[in-house]
């Protein structure tokens, strides 16, 4: 299996904070991969480390075989908390469009039609399908709920075919079967694409019977392995430091409680 | 001069277009409403009207500071709109990010700062300036063959900085995260596009006036983004709207001698209430 990025003693640190340190983890090829932990433990700032928008102040990280930043163009990014309000009269299709060419200077003139436009408008056009976002493509993205704007903005990171795609929380503020549609079709993308997937989330619930593998950040530490492995009752209780509770479902599936950090307590606010 | 309106529009036409004034009025107009419009429709998007309105005023002690050097008015007008503007580039970044509360207290401030400075330079200057109500107001009267050369130059300059910037800009304002993190110069775009606002901004108050300045780059693409989400099509659609209006109120100007700038802010309002109505209607 080949190796799409790794981190070796890594450590990162905000000015004089370390946010984490001594971590080791490997991403290896079409693997789906949950980023775990509660507010404030550095899922995100992970990201931002495959990503070359955090440098490391310990240890060595590698991405799709050179240095983080280097390898930019094959990288899908969904940052976290992204939504558009109802002014913003941009169709999601054009939005969509950014993730493929927004980077490249110059200005589409109308009229041009040549070749490369029509492949990029073909290759819009599939991945909006891909996510199932053909019926509201064509909205404003104000307009759109937000599990729509999701979707969309999934479709945007997907737009330059990648192969290791970042999402930040894409399943905060969905409801439940959403973010149950939204998993599958991120753990599709893995199996048919075959692209490698860090996907962060707050509450492993509703993800875990579609990850390969799930990364735990808490007290500045990390802990990675499989979802068998890693989400016993101990191992996350000695993470979190406090009572965390594995329970297994008479259908055999896993279910956390507990954890000091569970969506329904910490995210009334921000809706 | 003694205009008078008749009912046939070609005769009235006719009339506006034998005065070299007029002449001189309707390019100046046409290129300051094609500039308007283009850099409105990424204020609009940008959300930074406000920034827009203060840049306007920096043409304030922009003209009283050029009467009291002796310099063309027009030379204020460009060095302080466009020394507003990296002022608000530059005081409202936290730690290299746009920073929404910082940004409208530094635009508030540089406001502020320039009606002070303006006032300062008037009461050194000691004489009135010529005419403080075309200052305010806009005139179409005294424009010069230099004045149309000139606003020419700077509308070229700045449609080829757009058409160079336009897609990495449209992203950056859409999406600042997003672009970002995909590595646009986000931060180097914010302050390429004050800049530019502020050359725009000079241009358009030498002809509609300091105060009204802000309804023609904002109105037209205010409009084209309520009447249609398709990107071109309502950038098109705010320099046509920019145009018309211009003329339009260039002609209302010229029959009822009532301030240029403020017939361009009624045409203005009122095409966009219009068009907010229709919004309301079709919901
Ligand atoms: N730009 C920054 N400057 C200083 N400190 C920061 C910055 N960004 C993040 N931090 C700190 O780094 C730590 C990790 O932040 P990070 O955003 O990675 O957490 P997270 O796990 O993604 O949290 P959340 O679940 O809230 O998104 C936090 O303590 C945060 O305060
Ligand atoms: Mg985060």
């Amino acid at each position: 299996m080949s190796l799409v990025a790794a981190l070796r003693g890594a450590a990162v640190a905000h000015g004089a904070a370390t946010v984490w340190s001594g971590v080791d983890i490997e991403l290896t090829a079409g693997e789906f991969v949950g980023i775990l932990g509660p507010n404030g433990a550095g899922k995100s700032t992970f990201l931002e480390v495959l990503l070359g928008l955090q440098g490391l102040r310990e240890g060595s990280a590698s991405v799709l075989g050179a240095p983080p930043g280097e390898r930019r163009e094959r990288i899908g990014y969904l940052p976290q908390r992204r939504s558009f309000d109802a002014s913003v009269r941009v169709r999601g299709r054009d939005l969509v469009a950014l993730g493929l060419d927004g980077t490249r200077w110059g200005t589409p003139m109308p009229g041009t039609f040549g070749r490369r436009r029509a492949a990029a408008r073909a290759r819009i056009d599939a991945v909006i399908a891909e996510v199932g976002a053909g019926a509201f493509a064509n909205r404003p993205i104000g307009e759109c709920s937000g599990g729509e704007q999701q979707r969309l903005l999934i479709a945007q990171a997907l737009a330059r075919s990648p192969d290791l795609l970042l999402l930040d929380e894409p399943l905060d503020s969905l409801d439940l079967p959403n973010q149950a549609s939204v998993s599958a079709l991120v753990q599709r993308l893995c199996r048919e694409d075959g692209i490698t997937v860090a996907l962060v989330a707050h509450d492993v619930n509703p993800l875990l019977s579609y990850l390969d593998r799930v990364i735990y950040f808490a007290r500045g530490r990390a802990l990675s392995g499989t979802p068998a492995e890693v989400i016993t009752t101990e191992k996350l209780s000695a993470l979190y430091g406090a009572g965390v509770e594995v329970l297994r479902r008479s259908d055999g599936r896993l279910v956390v409680v507990g954890q000091p950090d569970m969506p329904a307590h910490h995210h009334g606010h921000d809706h | 001069m003694n205009p008078s309106f008749s009912a046939n529009p070609l005769t009235d036409l006719h009339q506006l277009l034998q005065y070299p004034f007029m002449v001189n009025a309707l390019e100046a107009g046409t290129i300051v409403a094609v500039i308007a419009a283009l850099v409105g429709w990424f204020v609009v998007l940008r959300r930074e009207s406000f920034v827009c309105h203060t840049l306007s005023v920096m043409s304030f002690p922009g003209a009283s500071g050029a009467a009291l050097a002796g310099l063309p008015l027009a030379s204020g007008y460009f060095v302080f709109a466009v020394g507003g503007a990296l002022a608000i580039a530059f005081g409202s970044r936290v730690s290299g990010r746009r920073s929404a509360m910082q940004e409208s207290a530094v635009v508030g401030t540089v406001g502020a700062v320039a009606l002070g400075l303006g006032f300062l330079f008037l009461s050194l200057y000691g004489g009135i300036l010529e005419s403080v109500e075309t200052l305010l107001f806009g005139s179409f009267v005294g424009i010069t063959r230099g004045q149309v050369e000139t606003l020419f130059i700077v509308a070229l300059l700045a449609g080829a900085v757009l058409a160079t910037v336009g897609r990495p800009l449209f992203y950056a304002s859409v999406d600042e995260q997003a672009a970002r993190a995909d590595g646009v110069p986000v931060r180097a775009l914010s302050i390429v596009f004050l800049v530019l606002l502020g050359m725009a901004v000079a241009a358009i108050a030498q002809i509609v006036g300091v105060l009204l300045t802000f309804a023609l780059l904002v109105a037209p693409a205010a409009t084209a983004q309520l009447l249609t989400d398709r990107l071109r099509l309502s950038l098109a659609l705010a320099v046509a709207l920019a145009v018309l209006e211009t003329w339009a109120a260039l002609t209302l100007s010229y029959f009822t001698n009532e301030a240029l700038g403020f017939c361009v802010t009624t045409i203005a309002l009122v095409l966009y209430a219009c068009a907010r109505a229709s919004r309301e209607l079709r919901r």
